[in-house]
């Protein structure tokens, strides 16, 4: 199994694509597939402010509940409404359409906290 | 999983991908691809279950009547042969023990089929009363011998019909008949906990894997799917059934949870009967109700429910899903008798935060009738 190697990654399943000062986030492929159909997702509010391996919000499946933890710290500067609609875009697309939240990053060091494609691939196998 | 029981099949269910759980001491699929998609295919075509781990107990005798009227709630003397009923083991103060369904295969023989979590307890009970009473019958506990593969959606039908030359029209919703189904000797029962039409077919558990792949294989061309205990949940809550466990327990009796009817206080003692007849005379206190969450969240089992708005809680979610037919969120729940009624005003708590509900009839939902 390998993941994208353009992100960096949480030992809870979570991405970060940074793009400046800003970065978005989402859950990963192994998350999306061990939670099974997703059909609920409580996303943060725009504003809120994230911090790095806290809970920031939740996704839901059929048959349970898990907290999202968020992979990074940051103020929340938007969120996929489309996961309101249309939370299987978790299951369908999880590194694209499916992406949670962009926040405004609050320090760059925690990436370091952070696994690279190829310790994710190793800690999921 | 290694001290978890194993049914006959679950070789053939890891072999097709199930992710597997444990279950009642079972290791059980709970899905094998996507719980909605075998949701749907149970609700459109067919969906195939194994329900090996369940109990089966056959009791026989001149007395089994005698003795089966005395053990369960209902009265299993008013069945014809080959007919069945859906009934409760209940303790002396009224609390459930098991729900379960009694099949008359002969005049003088019966067929208990209990839930798996439940055998032991269901079998101790029967054993004492049986022992206590001195009834003039014997019981027989074929579980371990027996395996129970379940095609149910709308095609069931006609799908056992190319595996069998019984006569299916002729079984009908709540009877059985023995049979052969490709060639496996089987009890064919047109029972099932889906809401759909359907089979629970019942056989040597050493010919399991040869009727389940006989049933796959003509399956294929009816658009079934293998379906897990994930979809076999929601099937039922969608469809206002209760689930040992969730809605049903020994805390909780007959008429607290609209089952009143299955309970027949004219037909002689049994145990409970006393407690019973008290419960049925005052009314029960509390009642299980359904919701239709208003707000936009997933009323789960143990959450809390309030007398809406900003009511005091009051009671708690038994059952809670998006429901896959409807496309909605809803719950059973347990409630003050007083504070029931279809259009009230609830609120469940999720997440610390109450959202809004409102009581409906049940079933949330019905099949379509032809």
């Amino acid at each position: 199994m390998s993941y994208p190697d353009d992100l960096a990654y949480s030992r809870e399943h979570e991405w970060v694509r940074v793009d400046g000062a800003r970065a978005t986030i989402g859950i990963t492929s192994y998350a999306a597939d061990e939670l099974g159909d997703i059909v609920f997702v409580e996303l943060p509010e725009v504003g809120a402010a994230l911090s790095q391996f806290a809970v920031f919000g939740v996704v839901e499946s059929v048959k349970a509940v898990s907290d999202l933890y968020a992979p990074i710290s940051g103020e929340v500067v938007e969120v996929n409404d489309a996961l309101r609609e249309s939370p299987e875009l978790l299951n369908a697309d999880p590194f694209g359409e499916g992406w949670v939240a962009r926040v405004e990053l609050a320090d760059r060091g925690e990436l370091q906290a952070l696994l690279d494609a190829d310790a994710y691939a190793a800690e999921t196998s | 999983m290694t001290d978890l029981r194993q049914t006959p099949l679950h070789d053939v269910h890891v072999e097709l991908g199930a992710r597997m759980v444990p279950f009642a001491g079972y290791e059980m699929p709970v899905q094998y691809d996507s719980i909605l998609d075998e949701h749907r295919t149970v609700r459109s075509t067919v969906g195939l279950f194994d329900l090996s781990h369940m109990g089966e107990i056959e009791l026989r005798g001149d007395e089994a009547v005698a003795f089966l009227r005395y053990a369960l709630v209902s009265d299993p003397g008013a069945l014809e042969v080959g007919q069945a009923q859906y009934s409760m083991l209940c303790q002396e103060d009224g609390g459930i023990v098991d729900d379960l369904i009694c099949y008359r295969l002969e005049e003088h023989r019966f067929l208990i089929v209990c839930n798996a979590a439940n055998h032991d307890a269901v079998l101790e009970q029967l054993e004492r009363l049986l022992a206590h009473g001195d009834f003039g019958a014997e019981l027989d506990d074929r579980s371990a011998r027996t395996a129970l593969i379940a095609p149910q959606g709308p095609s069931a039908a006609a799908l056992l019909a190319e595996l069998t030359d019984a006569n299916l029209e002729a079984i009908a919703n709540y009877h059985a008949a023995e049979g052969s189904v490709a060639g496996v000797t089987c009890l064919i029962a047109r029972t099932g906990y889906t809401g759909e039409d359907g089979f629970e077919l019942f056989c040597d558990a050493r010919r399991a894997r040869d009727l389940w792949a006989a049933l796959m294989a003509a399956g294929e061309s009816h658009g079934l799917r293998p379906c897990g205990l994930g979809a076999r949940d929601t099937l039922r809550l969608e469809a206002g059934m209760p689930l040992y466990g969730n809605e049903l327990n020994r805390e909780t009796n007959p008429f607290e949870v609209n089952l009143g009817r299955v309970v027949k206080l004219d037909k002689g003692d049994f145990i409970g009967h006393a407690a019973l007849q008290a419960i049925q005379q005052t009314g029960p206190r509390r009642k299980l109700i359904g919701l239709q969450m208003i707000d936009n969240a997933i009323p789960r089992a143990g959450y809390e429910v309030r007398a809406g708005p900003d009511g005091p809680d009051i009671g708690h979610v038994t059952s809670g899903t998006l429901s896959p037919t409807l496309g909605t969120k809803v719950a059973m729940a347990m409630v003050p008798a007083e504070a029931a009624g279809v259009g009230h005003s609830f609120e469940v708590v999720v997440r610390d935060r109450p959202q809004r509900a409102e009581q409906v009839k049940l079933p949330f939902y019905r099949r379509p009738r032809d």
